[in-house]
């Protein structure tokens, strides 16, 4: 029973982590899906929002506001440097690159990048900053059944929570709302949906405020958890691999793709690590993608690649 | 006037296959080989400013060279065959660490057979092309996924590459013959009996490397084989359509990159470093390769190296920038304006230019031939 229990323990953690890149590789699919971008810089994204959030509200709970007023007022800030920061990428950099191919886009993100990790930095400080927000206590679940009990994360929980949240609410912007669907006839075909009139640089601007937003999301979660320090930015990469495995276009893949993601590597590193020497965590995500590739190459829910001449 | 290719006719079909077709381009070719080969290590011997310091050679020199040999290598892959990879720099890792192991001697116990592979140290010269032919042995392997996807997914399919082998060099201390700290220095760099232990003995190891290899690539991609790279990088349907196969054409693309990038990444290691850790060739150095690649222009070799100098020399530049005007800034302030003025000129380039600087310079080529009347 022992080792069920470990493995039980384990196998949550792993699902609960999960969630978390969930959350980083959500922010990818909706620019990907919307303007065929693929974003690297929605780790640095992250780091925006959570310095934004955390140094403002560090300066407001210093200056007497009360709690909750600061952590509004916080929020209510940080989504505004995101608002910025969309408006600006749309403007200077996405807009102007229009009808380039995937590679020349994707490489003004990595140059996208660099400007926000320095500018962000610049601006808000350069240090490890901690966030707390959610509880980070931890609960012990089935103590009479398994010795020890199994031990779970009450802010992975939260997160959990909060990114179910947060899919519920995507679901039905995209599919209820004017702006969802001429979101939905962007992401189909560019030029169709602008010659019947939707306005393209408007729905880029608000593709990259969503993205924004659920960085900022991402950054209130992994701060709390790792605090708001420039090595958060490394999630986009670790995102990469979920969204492989479910698919560059799909929602629904970014949640499954990143429980697989958060409860193999967990599980590979404690049952798989200790006999080939530890760290595997490191590099297992890519390698189960690779897999993943060679069988199914649109990743498990992506819409399949048909090619034509 | 003076660049014009009028009145050079071409009466053989030698002359009119020739690489440089263009008089006055074999004529800058040889001023500029001249000057690398013959002016710089006389400048360096008078002890001429700027030759004669240390630093142009030792910091800007050597891994400008370096950097643009595993650049050649990037863009024979990402530029000519139009693979995406992100693992460049995993593919140098190998090649260095390849070329430490051949180098240094192999040991390989075979317990259960009460048996033991063992090679003696190798000359350096062998285990650096050595450590390329392993990187390019692994470059077929991890090119193999290449068949069945491609742009975007195969980018994540090579870093899968990348951290594999970033762990693999971290932990695995076989490969590091099992120093403690996991960082490893390189055998004596001894050539055919000659040391290569100065600065400029340094430069001209490295450059007669580069020369060999872009004149190789140079024509490789001239050849039968550049073409089938380039028609799959156009439309690889249509390609296979007219009988090119793709399977030989991307794996030879990735075995040839991959060789000289480990080349590139054993010169690094061996002549650049001396001494160096697994970090030496993260998932950082990958990208400031595809940039090199990107800014300089894909499928063109000599923009492999302008991309080089350019994303090499423009962060030292703008360090030196501010002490130079004499603006009184933090050192961590002038890291983070170093990230944002590198990302925005990145940017800025892209936008301006999304073919880089090799086509800038062929549309001045192009006006320059109808000078002074363009019409």
């Amino acid at each position: 029973m022992i080792a069920l229990g470990q493995f039980l323990e384990v196998l949550i953690g792993g699902l609960m982590s999960g969630v978390l890149y969930s959350l980083v590789a959500l922010g990818f699919v909706l620019i990907f899906k919307a303007s065929g971008v693929f974003n690297f810089a929605q780790g640095a994204m992250v780091l925006l929002a959570g310095l934004a959030l955390v140094r403002s509200l560090d300066l407001l709970v210093a200056s007497g506001f009360p709690l909750w007023a600061a952590i509004v007022l916080g929020i209510g800030f940080a989504a505004v440097i995101m608002a910025i920061t969309a408006w600006l990428i749309e403007r200077f950099v996405i807009g102007p690159l229009v009808n380039q191919d995937g590679l020349t886009l994707f490489m003004s993100t990595i140059g996208v990048t660099f400007v926000l990790e320095g500018a962000a930095q610049m601006i808000f400080g350069s240090d490890a900053y901690p966030l707390r927000l959610f509880p980070t206590d931890a609960w012990f679940l089935f103590e009479n059944v398994f010795p020890g009990g199994i031990l779970v994360n009450k802010l992975d929980v939260w997160g959990g929570v909060i990114a179910g949240i947060l899919v519920a609410g995507l679901a039905i912007f995209f599919q209820r709302t004017k702006t969802g669907r001429a979101l939905r006839a962007v992401a189909d075909d560019h030029m169709a949906a602008q010659s019947v009139g939707i306005p393209i640089s408007w729905i880029w601007f608000v593709v990259w405020l969503a993205a924004g937003l659920v960085a900022l999301v991402a950054a209130t979660v992994w701060g709390t958890k790792l605090g708001v320090q420039f090595s958060i930015t490394f999630l986009a990469l670790k995102a990469l691999p979920v969204l492989i495995i479910g698919g560059l276009t799909s929602v629904p893949g970014a949640i499954v793709g990143g429980l697989i993601v958060g409860a193999g590597e967990k599980l590979a590193e404690v049952f798989l690590g200790s006999h080939i020497g530890g760290g595997i965590e490191y590099w297992f995500a890519y390698v189960l993608a690779l897999a993943v590739l060679l069988v199914r190459p649109q990743g498990l829910f992506g819409e399949r690649i048909i090619e034509r001449i | 006037m003076l660049y014009r290719e009028a009145g050079q006719f071409k009466t053989t079909y030698a002359e009119d296959m020739a690489i440089f077709p263009i008089r006055q381009d074999r004529m800058a070719l040889a001023i500029l080989l001249g000057i690398a080969f013959i002016g710089v290590p006389l400048l360096a011997d008078f002890d001429i400013w700027p030759f004669g310091s240390d630093y142009l050679l030792r910091a800007i020199l050597l891994p400008f060279l370096i950097l643009a040999l595993a650049a050649i290598g990037v863009n024979i892959l990402v530029g000519y065959c139009g693979q995406i990879s992100l693992g460049s720099g995993a593919f140098m890792a190998i090649g260095a660490y390849s070329a430490y192991k051949l180098g240094t001697g192999v040991h390989i116990p075979l317990a259960w057979l009460d048996f033991a592979i063992s090679i003696p140290p190798l000359p350096v010269l062998l285990s650096i092309l050595l450590g390329g032919l392993a990187a390019a042995v692994v470059g077929i392997l991890f090119g193999i996924p290449s068949l069945r996807i491609k742009g975007l997914y195969l980018a994540v399919a090579t870093l899968a590459a990348q951290f594999f082998f970033d762990w693999v060099f971290l932990r695995v201390s076989w490969f590091t013959n099992y120093a403690p700290s996991g960082s490893v220095s390189a055998p004596t760099l001894d050539f055919f009996g000659l040391n290569v232990g100065t600065p400029i003995e340094r430069y001209m190891l490295c450059l007669i490397f580069v020369t060999v290899f872009a004149v190789l690539a140079k024509n490789l991609v001239r050849g039968n084989l550049g073409r089938q790279w380039m028609a799959i990088r156009d439309m690889d349907i249509a390609a296979e359509l007219i009988g090119i196969r793709p399977l030989y054409a991307k794996l030879t693309a990735f075995a040839v990159s991959s060789f000289i990038i480990g080349v590139a990444g054993a010169l690094w290691a061996f002549v650049y470093l001396g001494s160096w850790e697994p970090l030496a060739f993260s998932i950082e150095r990958s990208l400031q390769l595809l940039f090199m690649v990107i800014i300089g222009g894909l499928g063109s070799i000599m923009g492999s190296f302008i991309g080089a100098a350019f994303i090499l020399i423009l962060p030292i530049m703008l360090n030196l920038l501010p002490t130079q005007l004499g603006v009184p800034l933090s050192t961590e302030t002038i890291t983070h304006l170093e990230f944002i003025i590198f990302g925005s000129l990145i940017c800025y380039l892209l936008i301006k230019e999304p073919h880089g600087f090799a086509r800038l310079i062929s549309i001045g080529k192009e006006k320059l031939r109808l000078w002074p009347f363009p019409y």
